[in-house]
This record gives structure tokens, sequence and C-alpha cells, in this order.
């Protein structure tokens, strides 16, 4: 009889005994050559320093942008759900400058973003993409810090100087937009289903509630979750010391073990949102606007009266672009008020152009039917032009003056999301 | 010259399989575990140090989501045993010349995108979806009665999602066996459960044993399952190395993660292999 699984004696022996002599210098050789491997792999450091000066900030600008020229051509990369498919805005930026854009939505979360980029940049090469939306928080800092990003030129952009909107001039983790401009902002706050929570959420407590025990949904983002546990003890994030956070994290263990958190969604709350199985939960402005869009769904939102967070994605060019030029023209061409208008309208977040409402609601006055009343609630929405009270409670992530800091916040917040 | 050639054929065979192996396998695992030993911060870079601390801190710090892995690997692979056998044997012995549809009908749910299929089972098992919305309208459950968010919905996705990958081993196994061995077996006067206990299961466990290996080992180190049924208690590894390389860039302790976990699958496997006795199984096989 045949024996399928029988192996030749020799050759077991062969892979099971030890052999002696001459392959033990071998041995020893490769061993030694894996101990050098080993410390020739260490990772390089690629800080650098921050301008000090306005002055220096100057000459670091003018020592990019000199001898850059317009090549007529434009890579872009952004978000899914960020742009009207059908691209209009491009299209007519092409048409007025003859340049033109090769739009892709390759970012789909800011970590394996920045780890897919981080290589090319740390070896001064083109990552193939001259302007990128980057979300302001722990990766944006780090592009910053690694000196990444291109100095924008200023008098490259008029429209922006003439139509953001001023609080996005001062932004914290930018202040003068040395490195970048807002895209658009969203808010952080609590969504609810109100066909499972009768009284609408107002504070942050209620996500406390052990009513909804083991239907509040939370972020596992450690900024995001973070900045609630520091509104849950009546901190400001942006102000917090390393106490807060630890008082934060207790808060939120005291949340997570009296069992009223069903999990921690990096982004996929919105579907068990819908379906109920959580009936609160943090979540993003746009998600919940665009989820009863498209879904029709009846989901709410509210800025919680403690406060909520704002976050900007914002369009940075990255220092290794090759056509810098071109970026930075599109860049601008995105604050004429038109065309900010006509963004909002698809994407439905906060927009940086304030005048772009008055534009939304001539278009309403002018459209009829469905796109009249669609046009009309994006005017109207709290969501895309945030009321002032609201603007009043919102506040920015943790900001960190070290990379240690950064790690111990992390640990600390993710001792909790990751248990 | 020609016995030159001759006794070089088998390395020049062998050279595209071991670059393969050294680039893609050798290289890797030397930096992974120079990472391991490293020590620094994404900004200022990392330097090798010898830093057992990753290692130390790594496993102090998560040794609860490393022994979680290693229960749900266990118990997601003796699931799979228990639902895959039956099945293999089945098709081996009862598929008659409709094995190959039946093979086909069994890897048909998985030409679908893993994390697709995990996403079904989301929609499938929600508190008030297919399964649970009729139930607690009959009132057979209680309302706020759920199966995601419970270590059952992980550990069940995971048995759900390597199945054929345990199915196939076995089923080649079974369908290897000499039907005149069980002929033999039957004018030896043995029933039909000696015939099975004593004929086809030893035969089969070099197939189990293949199965068990190649399902042990992704389900305890996945972090799809986890992250998509599980809930607040149910993380396992693999979400923790994961959020440790792509979200904190912590590459030291998440390579030091890995290399744990590597080195207790790998001592679990030859644990297991000792008890069943790889040679055993084969000179069982071989009987």
């Amino acid at each position: 009889m045949n024996h399928p699984y029988r192996q030749d004696p020799a050759f077991l022996r062969g892979m099971t005994q030890r052999r002696l002599g001459r392959r033990d210098a071998f041995r020893l050789a490769g061993l030694s050559a894996a101990g050098l491997a080993l410390a020739a792999c260490g990772v390089q450091g690629k800080g650098t320093a921050k301008p000090t000066s306005s002055a220096q900030a100057q000459s670091e600008v003018e020592k990019f942008w000199s001898g850059k020229a317009k090549n007529g051509h434009v890579d872009f990369a952004s978000w899914p759900l960020y742009m009207d498919p059908k691209q209009p805005e491009l299209k007519q930026f092409t048409q007025q400058t003859g340049i033109t854009v090769n739009y892709k939505e390759v970012i789909l979360e800011m970590p394996s973003w920045f780890a897919k980029i981080q290589p090319q940049l740390a070896a001064g090469q083109s990552i193939d993409y001259d302007l990128m939306i980057v979300t302001n928080g722990l990766h944006f800092e780090q592009l910053v810090q690694l000196g990444y990003l291109a100095p924008l030129d200023h008098s490259k952009l008029p429209n922006f100087a003439a139509n953001a909107a001023e609080q996005y001039k001062h932004e914290s983790y930018d202040p003068g937009n040395v490195y970048s401009v807002p895209w658009a902002s969203g808010m952080t706050g609590i969504a609810y289903n109100p066909k499972y929570v009768d009284t609408p959420p107002t504070s942050i407590a209620d996500l406390w509630n052990p009513k909804y025990k083991g239907k509040v949904g939370m972020m596992s983002d450690s900024q995001e979750i973070a900045n609630f546990g520091l509104f849950a003890i009546g901190a400001d994030p942006d102000k917090s010391t390393e106490a807060d956070w630890e008082k934060a994290a207790a808060k939120l263990q005291e949340q997570r073990d009296g069992g009223i958190v069903r999990k921690y969604y990096d982004q996929a709350y919105m579907d068990p949102l819908a379906k109920g199985d959580i009936w609160l939960t943090m979540a993003w402005s746009g998600d919940v606007f665009q989820k009863n869009v498209s879904d029709g769904t009846d989901l709410k939102f509210v800025v919680p009266q403690e406060g909520g967070t704002i976050w900007t994605d914002n369009m940075t060019i990255p220092k290794t672009a090759t056509n810098p030029v071109d970026a930075i023209m599109l860049m601008d061409f995105f604050y004429g008020p038109d065309v900010a208008a006509h963004l909002a309208e698809y994407i439905n977040y906060v927009t940086p152009v304030p005048a772009a409402k008055d534009v939304i609601a001539a278009d309403a006055a002018k459209a009829s039917g469905d796109r009249k009343k669609l046009l009309e609630e994006v005017a109207s929405s709290p969501l895309v032009f945030p009321s002032e009270q609201d603007t009043a409670r919102l506040r920015n992530y943790v900001k960190f003056k070290t990379p240690q800091e950064q790690k111990k916040f992390e640990s600390i917040f993710q001792a909790i999301t990751t248990s | 010259m020609s016995r030159l050639k001759a006794s070089l054929t088998p390395y020049l065979l062998l050279f595209p399989g071991t670059l393969w192996l050294a680039i893609f396998f050798v290289i890797p695992t030397v930096v992974m575990l120079s990472l391991s030993l490293q020590s620094g911060d994404v900004v200022n870079g990392y330097a090798f140090t010898f830093n057992w601390h990753s290692y130390v801190d790594g496993i102090s710090t998560y040794h609860d989501q490393i022994i979680r892995s290693l229960v749900y690997g266990v118990i997601s692979t003796v699931l799979q045993i228990v639902i895959g056998f039956p099945v293999a044997y089945w098709i081996a012995f009862k598929g008659g010349n409709r094995k190959s549809v039946y093979l086909f009908l069994l890897l048909l749910p998985f030409l679908v995108s893993f994390v697709l299929r995990t996403i079904s089972w989301q929609f499938f098992l929600s508190d008030n979806g297919m399964l649970l919305g009729p139930l607690k309208s009959m009132g057979l459950v209680p309302q706020d009665f759920h199966i995601l968010a419970t270590s059952a919905a992980v550990i069940g996705g995971l048995a759900y999602n390597f199945l054929p990958f345990m199915i196939l081993p076995m089923y080649v196994a079974l369908e290897r066996i000499d039907p005149r061995v069980l002929e033999a077996a039957q004018d030896l006067y043995a029933s039909k459960l000696q015939t099975f206990l004593r004929v086809v299961l030893p035969l089969s466990l070099p197939g189990v044993f293949a199965g068990v290996l190649m399902t042990f080992v992704p389900a305890t180190s996945d972090y799809v399952n986890a992250s998509v049924l599980g809930g607040t208690s149910n993380t396992m590894i693999g979400n923790v190395i994961q959020n440790q390389f792509l979200v904190n860039q912590d590459y030291p302790i998440a390579s030091a993660l890995s290399f744990t976990l590597m080195a207790l699958l790998l001592v679990g496997i030859f644990a297991y292999a000792k008890a069943l006795g790889t040679e055993d199984v084969l000179e069982v096989a071989a009987r």
C-alpha cells in the first residue's frame, strides 16, 4: 500500500539533527550578521525646528516658493464624499486657469494615510500629490513637526484673505495659517435616534445615564473620547493638563465599568444608530446629515451644553510637491463664495466661507421642488452654518508640547478603549 | 560537468522560493525583531538600544488581551472541528460524483471579501435585526438581549470565517482513505462505530492537524471580527497591535507584541504537535 504521509527518514533526520563543524561557523557568522542587521534597522528621527520669528518664517516661505512656476496640472488627494462626483468645481477651475486637476479620494483616515506617505516624505520624495486634505490633530502636528508641509505664500491667497471667516485665521493648531487653510469643519457632538430616546439629550452627562445602559456608543479615537471625558469633568480640552486627563479617564472608566458603553467605534457608528443597536452616540455632524439625506432616517444631532469639539480638515501642500504653484491656486479658488457655496451644498459640512450662506439662499430662491427644499435645508442647517450659541460651545482638540506627553495621553485613554 | 549540473539542479529549483522567502519573510522578520528592541518616538526617530522594555510593558499592559485571543482562538478552532468534521466526512463519503459541486458551494461565500462577510453577520445579528427582531416581537427573548458585542459573537465570527480552511484539509485526508481499508475492517467483523473510531478517525487526524494549523493561527491574531462583532470587552491582541502600529506609531511595542504572540503560537503548536504527536499521526496514517 502507498503511504502518502510517510516522510523519507533521511530527510527528517537531516532536518532535526545537529550538524557539527563548518556549518556551526556559518551559523555564528549568520548570527553576528543578524546582530548587525538588527542594529542597522534604526528609524531615523525627522524632527525639524519650527521657525521662531516671523522674519525667519518669511524667509522659509521665500526659500520654498522662489523659482517655482505654474505647470498646468495638480494632483489632489482628498476624502470620500468631499466633492460632488461630477466635480463641477474642478471643471470650472480648469476652464478659468487651464490647470488640469487629478482628484482622487484616497484618504480614508489619517493614521493609515500618514503611514502611507511618511516614508516618501522622509526620503524627500514626491508622494504624487500636490494638495492633500489633512485633519487637525495628532497627524497634522506630526506633519508640521517633521517639516513635511510647505509654508504657504499668502500673497498667492487673496480670496482666502478676503472671504475666510475670522476664526479660521487664528486656529490654535496653525495660527496664521502658516501651513494650512481650512477645507471644511465638522463638530463632534451627540447623535441620537428619537425612536428610542424620548427626552432629547442636551448634556454630556446623558451619555452616562444608566437608563441607556448598553446602548451608548463612544468613539475609540483617543482625542475624541478624551474630549468628552474632559467635558464631563468640566475641563477645556485645549487647556487641559495631565491631572485633568487622569480625572477624565476615571470618569470614562466608570462609564465603561457600569456597562453603559456598547462599543468604542472608529467610524461605523451610523448604521448601528439607525438600526437601534445603539440609541445615542458620539458623532460627527456631517455624518448625521448625510445619513438622513441618503437613507431617509430621522436621526438628530446636538452640541452638548458642556461643549462639543470642532475639527477642521485642511488643505496642505506637501513639501515635496511637484506642482505647488498650481496647488496653491486651487486652494485659493475654493475660497470664492460661489465655489464654497456649491461645495457646501453637496458635502454639508461647515464651510469656512460665511458668504456662502447668502449664495446658497439665493440659489434656493431660484430653484424649485426637491432641490429648493434641500438647499433651504442646507442654508438653515445648524450643521453647515452653526448657530452662534453652538459655536460658542465648540472647543479644540488637546494640544501636545512633546511626543512624550502625547504618548502619555494616548496610554491613558487607550487603556479604556482597547481593553 | 553534467554531474555538477545535476547536483546544482535542486538548488536552482529552490532559488525562486528561497529568494521569495528571504525578501518577504526573513527580512521583514529581522526588521520587526530589530524594531521591537528599539526605543524612541516617531518624531525624534527610533534607535536600536536592546530595549527589552517594550516586551515587559507590552505583556504587562496587554496580557488580558493576549490570553483572551488565545482562548478565543482555541474555542473557535474546536468549534470548527465539531462543525467541519461531519461536513468533510459527508462530502468525502456520501458526496458521490457531486463532490466538486459541494466543495464549490462550500467555497462560494468565501469569494466575497472577508470584511464584507463579517459586516453582513453584523447586520444579521443586530439587536433588532433579521434574527433577533422577530424573536423579540414574539417575546421569545427579552428586549435587552443582544448577541453583538459579546464573546459569543466574536468567537462565532472567527469560527465562521476560517471554516473552509478547516474543512478542506480534513476532506483531503478523508477522501484519500482507501475504500479497501474499510472493506477489510468489515471483513474482520468491525462494527460501523468501530470502523469509524479505529480506522477512519485515526486516518483523518493528519487532516485535522493541518486544519488546526491553518485556522488557529489566523483566528488568534485576527482583529476584524473583534472590531466588527465585538463590544467593549472583546478586544483581541490583533486590535492592539494594529492600533499601536497605525494609530500610535509606536513601532517597538507593536513589534514586541507581534513577537510575543508569534512565540506563544509556536509554543502552542509544538505542544499540540507533541500531545497529538505529528509523527504519531503520520505513523497512524501509515499503519
